[in-house]
């Protein structure tokens, strides 16, 4: 072997296999992938994933139990990490102590426009009241669309932070949850509202509420008809109803267009 | 290697983001390679490696599917990482006093790796730094990473001739260090 053989030979040697945590760190720092945790919910734990734009998924633990399960039914490539960076962990935490939105960050970069708007809208409402599909349709200004509103928010990458479950049928039950109907009754008993009592109205037919002091009709959860005492509440089966009899709408929760 | 490469920037210029993976596993062992022969410590080698990948990602965001199509992809990922370790090399000589984690290079390290190949680090680095940066630069391209001297003129902007004589003259200093040490 001549010297410049082994001096060749041994730098070659000096080469390393780049460290095995180099590619996560790669694809989380160009948005290829996600990190993710475990945290603690209104209603029991969950993973919440994020990357560079904000958070991209909120699943229940309940219906993800493994982190191999989470990891495979993820769209993206995603890794454990203890907890989100501050400023995320900071706004994560007001938002499920709240039930709103605020300015926590939502990566809807891979949603399509329509179900963005929905998932915009159903944001919101705010948290102890309740809207039906048909209100998301009119109020983005697609009243035909109730059905693929529906659709949108079963589709939702982040439920319980964007509050899907607030959006109910529009004869008034509950109606279904991507997480099944039972959790979205857990979520709403949480914020404060009676299930129950919603759907027994709504059996009886009564969808609008209204005060005989201000003639204004409400959604039955909306803030200002909560406000309204029995003796000058008064009920209503639908929005014709209420305007025939002298009412306007509400201009908080806007039950009519 | 190349036909890989060739066939990467194909697919790369399809489905950017499937085949960005990809690239990384097909460069990372080359990138950091280098790289720690160009900066003080594997934590600069680590970082220089994973924002060379970073920036390439992020060009390739801004081109056309020609341009990406027409890449030479590890000399034009070189040319990024070079630039890096350049910056790097800068910063660490106005804050001299970091340069002292020098030293962990060794201990900190890898040291199965290091057992396995018989070569030490610290000594090797000693004698690259009684090369040109030119001299360095092409021996390190060449001869650790493995890169044809055609790729190493693309990466450094200088004639395929220039490399080869920087490699052979590099060679040729080295020899002599290692007779001195000898002595």
């Amino acid at each position: 072997m001549t010297d410049t053989d082994m001096i060749t030979a041994q730098l070659a040697a000096l080469a390393r296999p780049a460290p095995n945590a180099l590619l996560g760190a790669v694809l989380i720092g160009t948005d290829l992938a996600d990190e993710y945790t475990l945290i603690e919910g209104p209603i029991g734990s969950a993973y919440v994933a994020w990357n560079a734009r904000g958070f991209t998924a909120f699943v229940p633990t309940e219906a993800v139990g493994s982190r191999d399960d989470f990891e495979a039914r993820h769209p993206r490539d995603a890794s454990f990490v203890d907890s989100p960076p501050d400023r995320l962990a900071m706004h994560l935490a007001r938002t499920i102590e709240t039930g709103r939105l605020g300015r926590l960050p939502i990566d809807l970069s891979s949603i399509g426009d329509f179900q963005r708007k929905v998932l915009e809208k159903c944001a919101e409402i705010p948290p102890g009241e309740i809207r039906p599909y048909g209100w998301i349709a009119r109020e983005i200004g697609n009243p035909g669309a109730v059905r693929a509103v529906g659709t949108a928010l079963g589709r939702n990458p982040v439920p319980v932070l964007i509050p899907c479950h607030r959006v109910v049928r529009t004869d008034g039950r509950i109606g279904n949850y991507a997480y099944g109907s039972p959790m979205k009754r857990s979520l709403l008993k949480h914020e404060g509202l009676n299930p129950d009592a919603i759907e027994t109205q709504a059996r009886h037919g009564i969808r609008l509420v209204g005060s005989d002091t201000t003639h204004i009709y409400c959604y039955p959860t909306c803030r200002h008809a909560k406000r309204i005492s029995d003796a000058h509440r008064v009920e209503f089966r639908s929005e014709a109803d209420a305007v025939e009899n002298g009412y306007r709408s509400c201009k908080v929760c806007r039950p009519a267009a | 290697m190349t036909t890989t490469l060739d066939h990467l920037a194909n697919r790369l210029a399809a489905d950017r983001d499937s085949a960005f993976p990809d690239l990384v596993r097909a460069l990372q062992d080359g990138i950091y390679s280098g790289s720690l022969q160009f900066t003080r410590n594997r934590q600069d080698a680590e970082d220089v490696t994973q924002e060379t990948f970073v920036r390439v990602y992020r060009a390739l965001e801004s081109y056309d599917e020609e341009r990406i199509r027409d890449l030479q992809l590890r000399p034009w990922a070189w040319t990024i990482a070079l630039n890096l370790c350049r910056n790097r090399a800068r910063t660490a000589n106005r804050h001299p006093e970091t340069s002292l984690v020098d030293d962990r290079v060794d201990q900190t390290g890898d040291t199965a790796g290091e057992a396995a190949s018989n070569v030490d680090l610290a000594e090797w680095r000693q004698r690259l730094a009684g090369l040109t940066g030119p001299q360095r630069t092409a021996i390190v391209l060449h001869h650790v990473v493995g890169l044809p001297y055609a790729e190493i003129a693309e990466s450094t902007n200088r004639s395929e001739s220039t490399v080869r004589s920087d490699v052979r003259r590099g060679l040729a200093r080295l020899r002599t260090l290692m007779e001195q040490e000898k002595r």
